[in-house]
């Protein structure tokens, strides 16, 4: 009897059936009932993620959707690939080990903020310095909705919640901020109610190789609505948002009437109709550069005095965690040849008894 | 004193066994000697057994007795099953050492001192008011004081090396001296310093030197006139190697993940004294073993359970305070019913307790610790060898059953060394899947094979056969997610009957001694070598006393009951206060006597024999 073959890192997808054929949105569906509130900001972020999926060129096997608990944790149950229903905050931590099984796969993340940013913190935080090849989805609507209403730690700061009555007497840990400053490589912000700035983030994450965060502004109906009305009402959206672009001035406004400058390293809004002369003072966004500053002052922006910054805040490259775990193993096998079990188990001082 | 050593040269001895305690401050290097000796004593055809004692502090003071690092090991006949309960012959090499040793020292012992250590300074370190070398309080044993570091820098001159690292070769002048006293060879250790140091000639040279000067000055000094051979044991043929648990358990790991066919993900994360297994996996990374050092052990537990969802061997080791903070995935592994492999290398507790420390402590959490109804198969390796055929057990009632598993080592077994007969990798079992993936058409998450209960384990990347899994209540077959109330019954009951199931797919506990007598005695784990001896002495003595030892915890071997029945009186001696006891009673309502110690250090084999005499005679 021989000894079976390893999995090589090497080894080739498996043949892919349905790659044949373009897939659609349908594709990704589940016969399973959708089971969020009506109106919860997740059936949007569901319908472009699926959406998303069916333009990405690979099978629907190919990928994994691994998630917490809390009611973003769902989301594996309504998409029709992979998935694993994890616990409370584990799920970058569950994913690492997938990806680590088996790098070929697609891997994501789908959690809250509750769920990643307060049990969970750490193994996000974790997973984001490795730079894990994962797609991460922080769907954020600053409250624990499944457990019925109590603050999470995105609140603001004063919230009266059923777990506050006389309002939080805790600041809110920012997403964007936390992600950064755990280097992680692509960071991104979008928002449940853009469907096509929340597809085109998707799309971006899924092709940037490495650990990708994607903070999604979400509505919970039931237990904080209108919480991202600011940002989320879209007759005011060229005032409350600006959109990140790499390598374009970062204007907002009817006909990009406004621009953010930075003076001694705080942020500052111009209006350039009455100051055209400070077009040039405008930033210009460089999520390429290799400091996060630019990206954490941007991460900072908030209503009521300044838009709230979308897109991506940072995308830099750096090898995967996946990737040099696989080639320490090539390495190991091209240095120390065929690896050869009964050589291992007798090595070191042996003797024989007869 | 001996009339028959005058002027005849020394006298040669015969013994069955022997056991002997290398001490000195962590930095002399009595490891090393140690087990040196340890695979000398194998290459002469004994079986050896050996217990590291080290210092918990990383660099303790030198000299203090907290910086003591001891080596012991008893070796001989087959008859050797433990690292022995007093040494025979210390050596020691400062006053802390001897302090430290010297209360476990067989009466009339051997004791072998360094002198030159024993300055006012050390014997200050050591708290000795005056010297133990002079004041007569060592006149129950037989003391060699030998100037060991100065006849150690005179025999190492010709190196040309400073005296100072001429001086540190002083463990191999006390190895040589040990040599001689027992009647050893010194080429097979001469041959190992050339493999060893051949990139530093200087040294290998020194030590080399030192070595003999040691054999040499024993062989002269009047102080010895008895040395002693001891008969070796009749271990059964093959090719074997020293290994201590914690290796074993890496090389049973890679073993079986190699009969498998498929990647080792081993995800840890440090902790006293399961680490070695880390570093062990982490250095073989041409057997595709992947190694995660995570975040926590939370993580550990997830990033292994998300590794075997993917399909390859997902395994974690800790200890005690890290089992606690897996529960919940193992919670989440039986509920997945993925397999999984979780190693407990057992300390004295609770919280952080005494992390250098043994203890089997954690029996009933592993059996019980997890809310809900979670059963899950529960092993425990009997000696340090054992744990690689243990390991392989896992992977294989894991990867059978689609359940995660839960081995159950100890911090004596992790750094106790024995002989490990090595395997023809050819003849391990092939732990490939017997059954081939199903099909597209009949697929269901849930459905279960009729024989072994357990649901098909099917990798992402598999086309056609997307399903999702999680930790809510699944629906029979299907795998949906359902709270009905009769399907969560069913489940409950289903998942406790795989695992039950396990009995019918399990050898015999192991008995040795006749199957109906007056006493039985029960052990678990790594109590083994002391039972066994304990039992084998009494047995000798014409009592009707047998040993049952138990390797599968969860589910228990079909013997056990019946076994337990065919005794007048059942003794289980545990480094718990009773766990296996309590189980015991509670499972088959038979009275049940327990042993308990809980000192941090494992049973000595008189702990045992004593016990077995008042029950005999009660």
């Amino acid at each position: 009897m021989s000894t079976t073959a390893f999995v090589s890192p090497e080894a080739p997808p498996p043949p892919a059936g349905d790659c044949l054929r373009q897939l659609t949105r349908k594709d990704f569906q589940t016969d399973q009932e959708v089971r969020w509130c009506p109106g919860c900001g997740d059936y949007a972020i569901l319908a472009q993620v699926q959406k998303v999926l069916a333009g990405l060129g690979l099978p629907r096997h190919q990928f994994v959707f691994v998630s917490g608990i809390g009611c973003s944790s769902r989301f594996p149950y309504y998409v029709n690939t992979y998935g694993f229903h994890g616990i409370h905050g584990r799920a970058p931590a569950i994913a690492t080990g997938v990806k680590c099984a088996n790098p070929a796969l697609s891997v994501w993340v789908v959690t809250g903020d509750g769920d990643g940013l307060s049990i969970g913190t750490n193994h996000l935080i974790h997973a984001l310095r490795r730079n894990v090849d994962l797609k991460i989805l922080l769907f954020n609507n600053r409250i624990y909705g499944l457990t019925k209403g109590q603050y999470s730690p995105t609140s603001e700061f004063g919230k009266r919640t059923k777990s506050s009555p006389l309002g939080t007497i805790e600041q809110p840990i920012r997403p964007i901020q936390t992600a950064l400053a755990a280097q992680a490589t692509f960071v991104a912000r979008t928002l449940y109610a853009d469907p096509a700035h929340l597809a085109a983030t998707l799309e971006a994450a899924a092709r940037h190789r490495g650990a990708a965060f994607i903070e999604i502004l979400q509505n919970c109906r039931i237990f904080n609505d209108g919480a991202f009305d600011d940002v989320a009402d879209r007759a005011r959206a060229e005032e409350a948002r600006v959109l990140l672009r790499h390598g374009q001035p970062l204007r907002f406004g009817k006909g990009g009437r406004y621009g953010l400058v930075v003076r001694d390293m705080e942020p500052a809004v111009v209006d350039l109709e009455t100051e055209p002369a400070r077009a040039a003072e405008v930033i210009v966004h460089n999520a390429r550069s290799t400091s996060p500053a630019l990206a954490a002052l941007l991460a900072e922006l908030e209503p009521p005095q300044f838009p709230t910054a979308l897109g991506i805040f940072r995308q830099v490259e750096r090898p995967t965690y996946d990737d040099l775990l696989l080639g320490q193993i090539r390495d190991a096998v091209a240095k120390r040849g065929r690896p050869n079990l009964q050589a291992l188990l007798q090595s070191g001082t042996t003797w024989v008894v007869e | 004193m001996d009339p028959c050593c005058s002027d005849h040269g020394p006298e040669l001895r015969e013994l069955r066994q022997s056991t002997v305690r290398f001490a000195g401050d962590s930095g002399d290097g009595m490891q090393l000697v140690g087990s040196q000796f340890a695979d000398l004593a194998s290459l002469s055809g004994c079986s050896i057994r050996t217990i590291p004692d080290f210092p918990s502090e990383i660099r303790a003071p030198a000299g203090t007795l907290a910086g003591v690092s001891g080596y012991q090991l008893c070796f001989g006949g087959e008859e050797v099953m433990t690292p022995g309960d007093q040494p025979f012959v210390l050596v020691a090499m400062n006053p802390a050492a001897l302090k430290v040793s010297l209360p476990e020292l067989q009466p009339g012992g051997l004791i072998i001192v360094d002198t030159d250590e024993f300055t006012p300074e050390n014997l200050a370190k050591a708290r000795y008011r005056a010297n133990p070398l002079e004041d007569g309080s060592l006149a129950d044993y037989r003391v060699v004081p030998v100037p060991m570091t100065r006849l150690t820098e005179e025999a190492t001159q010709a190196t040309g090396l400073p005296a100072s690292a001429r001086a540190r070769c002083k463990n191999f002048f006390a190895l040589g001296m040990t040599l001689w006293l027992y009647d050893q060879p010194m080429q097979p250790l001469l041959e190992w310093l050339m493999r060893k140091f051949r990139k530093d000639p200087a040294v290998m040279a020194a030590n080399g030197a030192s070595l003999r000067a040691g054999y040499n000055y024993a062989n002269t000094t009047e102080l010895l006139r008895v040395h002693y051979r001891v008969a070796p044991g009749r271990l059964p043929p093959g090719r074997y190697r020293r290994v201590t648990g914690n290796e074993a358990m890496a090389l049973g790991l890679i073993a079986a993940a190699h009969r498998a066919g498929r990647p080792l993900v081993y995800a840890s994360y440090p902790i006293t004294p399961a680490s070695e297994i880390l570093h062990e996996l982490s250095a073989r990374k041409e057997f595709d073993v992947r190694v995660i050092q995570c975040e926590d052990e939370i993580a550990a537990a997830c990033a292994a359970l998300g590794a075997s969802f993917a399909g390859a061997i997902g395994a974690t080791g800790t200890s005690g305070p890290g089992l606690s903070l897996k529960t919940e995935t193992l919670g989440l592994a039986v509920m997945t019913e993925l397999p999984l492999v979780v190693i407990d290398v057992q300390r004295a507790g609770p919280s952080t307790g005494m992390p250098t420390k043994t203890e089997q402590a954690d029996l009933l959490m592993a059996l019980y610790g997890r809310h809900g109804e979670a059963p899950l198969p529960v092993l425990a390796p009997a000696t340090p060898a054992d744990c690689f055929p243990i390991a392989f057990e896992a992977v294989r009632l894991a990867t059978r059953y689609m359940t995660p598993v839960l081995v159950l080592s100890d911090g004596f077994l992790a750094s106790s060394a024995e002989a490990f007969r090595i395997p023809d990798v050819h003849q391990l079992p092939d732990l490939r899947p017997a059954e081939p993936l199903p099909e597209p058409g009949d697929f269901a998450p849930y459905r279960r094979d009729p024989r072994t209960l357990a649901r098909p384990w099917v990798p992402p990347g598999t086309p056609g056969l997307e399903h999702r899994i999680g930790g809510l209540e699944k629906q029979d077959v299907t795998g949906l997610v359902t709270y009905d109330a009769e399907n969560h019954r069913r489940m409950v009951e289903l998942r406790a009957r795989k695992v039950a199931g396990i009995a019918d797919d399990i050898p015999p506990a192991e008995l040795n001694g006749e199957a109906r007598g007056e006493l039985l005695v029960v052990g678990w784990g790594s109590t083994y070598g002391a039972i066994a001896a304990a039992v084998r002495q009494a047995r000798l003595e014409g009592h009707a006393v047998a040993h049952l030892h138990l390797r599968h915890l969860h589910p228990l071997p079909r013997n056990v009951e019946p076994l337990l029945r065919a005794f007048r009186k059942v003794l289980v001696p545990e480094n718990n206060t009773g766990h296996l006891a309590t189980l015991l009673r509670s499972r088959f309502l038979v009275p049940v006597e327990s042993l308990p110690k809980v000192e941090g250090r494992p049973f000595l084999i008189r702990d045992i024999r004593n016990a077995i005499e008042t029950h005999l005679r009660s």
